[in-house]
């Protein structure tokens, strides 16, 4: 029964669902005999780590959907009723709105190991494209989430970040409408971003980790020394510098778990609010209409892309600054997902790249950082100048890429993986 | 792994170095959720003083009896006044909807998540700032809260305060510390000129007793997170040390 070509079990139970699910031959795949690099360092926690904190946010999401009333006159006062009411409802609701943010910082990381070891050179493209698509509709999760609470900071967030589309020529006025299903943020689209985060984008999250994972499987992952461990193979026809994932990486990976959730928990149970940066203060007063607040911030984990958007502070060929501010932040995220056919280089890890590179990408990391900075707090004249410079950073990381990386030196790659 | 972590520690910059910029207070206060007694006396100004306007529509008095350690016949003798309030029903107020805006001109905020909102600290410094000002229409203005609609409540029990030129121990409005004295010197001192039934000290603990209860009310769960968290990074740490362990033996053989 089944296909004949599949690693089977021998006998009993799992023979009887092999005969009709590929049980065995996907464990085998996947953990028991996927060839790891045996030199992961530190950075390769935070790849697990996302699958973990996904997992937090799908079952605590699923059981503040229990008590959440997503209408604009219950949504606040049901979000109290949690916090107080509900059988520990205050700590599955602080796991979700911190796991909001641990899971920003891990990606975050992820992508910085990425951009570190070149995980995004042939043949890990589509593992890059795939993960930069996880990031988009994460975004686009969190965003939405956040505007549940119905606090003055959920819907004047949001009032800011639907309007940018305002800026869009001709359609700009209607989109933005359309997206709001009403003249201004209301009930209905508080219901509509409910849909959208419970549903429609888990979904797509979902489905997209596991294209990240199988594209990832299917080429291998890379490592620190960036040098393809499958060129290398023993007898068996196994990568000499390989070790299976399960038992090594998942034993592995479960003390980077421990490690993890000891931050994680002291977050939830002594700051939850993260100085306020997790929870915004004014999203303690239910949102009011009528009421603007003095100083409007997103979230951290978007204040980078806010910075550059506030950056342009000129028009151009008839249009105002506002429309290429959205350009550049749009541009901003968009140029991340064609990274793998800018880096010329020859070698992947920056262990083995040139100087340029190394300074490129540390002066990239510190922009990044600025601008996440600068986002936060209200801006002035002196603080526009630091953006610009450090958008200009961001950009010149990546415009210039096709030539520092083709033109540096590079050192002598290893034959097998060092420490 | 040095540089490693201090990339991370980089990373997490944003956190830190921008915690709370916030506008100078004249008084601060730390609460401490485990002074009951302190916080019994809270609820019980709260419920006296300031529950006739401000509702706390998210809490329960049954909440409050259990976390602050009072019997139920207690509460509904001495804490609960109106008729139409159970034990288990929110702290609302009394007043019909729409009242309270025509006669201070602005309905009075719910309280429940005040201290979360502004801080305990604004709520402390806020309720010590009260000055006469025959200007207003209440007869009182605030240092804190220019112009504020709020009558002094508590002005029964400190006093009536005014504001004088004199130093002070606190710091006031833009006034410079006076580096002989320890003192700011100003015009904008308040200071209680017609004793009311408590001393300036005493009165001070009955508004930090009162904050400190705004500062329960705002997250009554930080109880139960105090009481819940080190079990589980005792247990955490704990599974940490064991999967250390359980890795360095499975690795043991890879070089």
């Amino acid at each position: 029964m089944g296909n004949p070509n599949r690693v089977k079990a021998e006998s009993g139970f799992m023979r009887w669902v092999d005969d009709r699910f590929p049980a065995t031959q996907m464990w085998q795949d996947h953990l028991s005999k996927y060839y790891a690099p045996k030199n992961f360092n530190f950075w390769y926690f935070f790849g697990s780590l996302a699958l973990l904190v996904l997992v937090n946010q799908i079952l605590t999401g699923v059981w503040l959907t229990m008590s959440y009333n997503p209408t604009a006159e219950g949504a606040f006062a049901s979000v109290e009723y949690i916090m107080r009411d509900v059988e520990y409802g205050w700590l599955i609701r602080y796991m979700h709105s911190t796991g909001a943010s641990a899971f920003f910082v891990v990606v975050y990381l992820h992508m910085f190991r990425g951009l570190m070891y070149g995980s995004y050179k042939a043949p890990r493209e589509l593992v890059w494209v795939f993960g930069m698509t996880i990031y988009l509709a994460l975004m686009a999760e969190a965003f939405m989430g956040y505007l549940l609470p119905w606090g003055q900071m959920s819907y004047w967030g949001a009032q800011v970040i639907i309007s940018l589309f305002s800026a869009i020529p001709v359609v700009g006025a209607e989109l933005t409408q359309w997206i709001r299903g009403d003249y201004l943020i209301s009930g209905i689209t508080l219901n509509r971003f409910f849909a959208l985060h419970v549903v429609a984008l888990p979904i797509v999250i979902l489905g997209l980790v596991v294209l990240h994972l199988i594209a990832l499987h299917e080429v291998g992952s890379n490592n620190p020394d960036g040098i393809e461990i499958k060129d290398k193979k023993d007898e068996a026809g196994q990568p000499l510098d390989g070790i299976p994932f399960h038992p090594y990486y998942t034993v592995k990976d479960l003390f980077g778990v421990a490690v993890f959730l000891f931050v994680f928990c002291a977050v939830i149970f002594y700051f939850p609010e993260g100085g306020g940066y997790f929870i915004e203060k004014p999203n303690f007063e239910p949102s009011d209409p009528l009421k603007t607040p003095d100083h409007i911030a997103p979230v951290w984990y978007f204040t980078p892309f806010y910075a550059i958007l506030r950056a342009v502070t000129f028009s151009l060929f008839g249009l105002d600054s506002k429309f290429w501010g959205v350009v550049l932040m749009g541009a901003a995220i968009a140029i991340l997902f064609v990274l793998p056919w800018l880096d010329r280089s020859p070698v992947r890890s920056m262990r083995y790249k040139g100087w340029f590179s190394r300074i490129m990408l540390a002066l990239f990391a510190i922009s990044f950082v600025i601008l996440g900075v600068l986002g936060v707090l209200p801006a002035t004249g002196g603080r526009t100048l630091v953006a610009q410079i450090c958008t200009a950073v961001y950009f010149a990381f990546f415009l210039l890429m096709p030539i520092y990386t083709r033109l540096e030196k590079t050192k002598p790659v290893p034959e097998r993986v060092t420490g | 792994m040095k540089k490693q972590l201090f990339a991370l520690l980089f990373a997490l910059v944003p956190f830190t170095a921008l915690a709370a910029a916030e506008a100078h207070l004249p008084y601060s206060m730390t609460p401490d959720l485990d002074d009951k007694a302190s916080l019994q006396r809270g609820m019980q100004l709260y419920v006296n003083y300031c529950m006739g306007c401000h509702s706390l529509e998210h809490q329960r008095f049954a909440r409050a009896a259990e976390d602050l350690g009072m019997p139920q016949d207690l509460v509904e003798e001495n804490l609960i006044f109106s008729s139409d309030l159970a034990f288990n029903d929110q702290m609302r107020n009394a007043m019909a909807e729409g009242s309270a805006e025509d006669w201070f001109g602005a309905a009075p905020p719910d309280l429940t998540l005040h201290s979360r909102l502004r801080g305990t600290d604004w709520i402390y410094s806020y309720l010590l700032s009260f000055y006469k000002d025959p200007e207003r229409p209440t007869g009182v203005n605030n240092a804190v809260f220019d112009l504020v609609a709020m009558p002094n409540v508590l002005e029964p029990l400190q006093g009536v305060q005014e504001m004088v030129c004199a130093q002070s121990d606190h710091p006031v409005g833009d006034a410079e510390l006076d580096p002989l004295t320890g003192k700011y010197q100003s015009c904008e001192v308040l200071q209680v000129t017609e004793p009311g039934q408590m001393e300036p000290a005493e009165f001070e603990e009955a508004v930090y007793d009162l904050t400190n209860f705004l500062a329960y009310v705002g997250e009554p769960s930080k109880l139960q997170a105090q009481a819940l968290g080190p079990k589980v990074l005792i247990f955490i740490f704990i599974f940490g040390v064991i999967a250390y362990l359980l890795k360095r033996e499975y690795w043991r053989d890879i070089h």
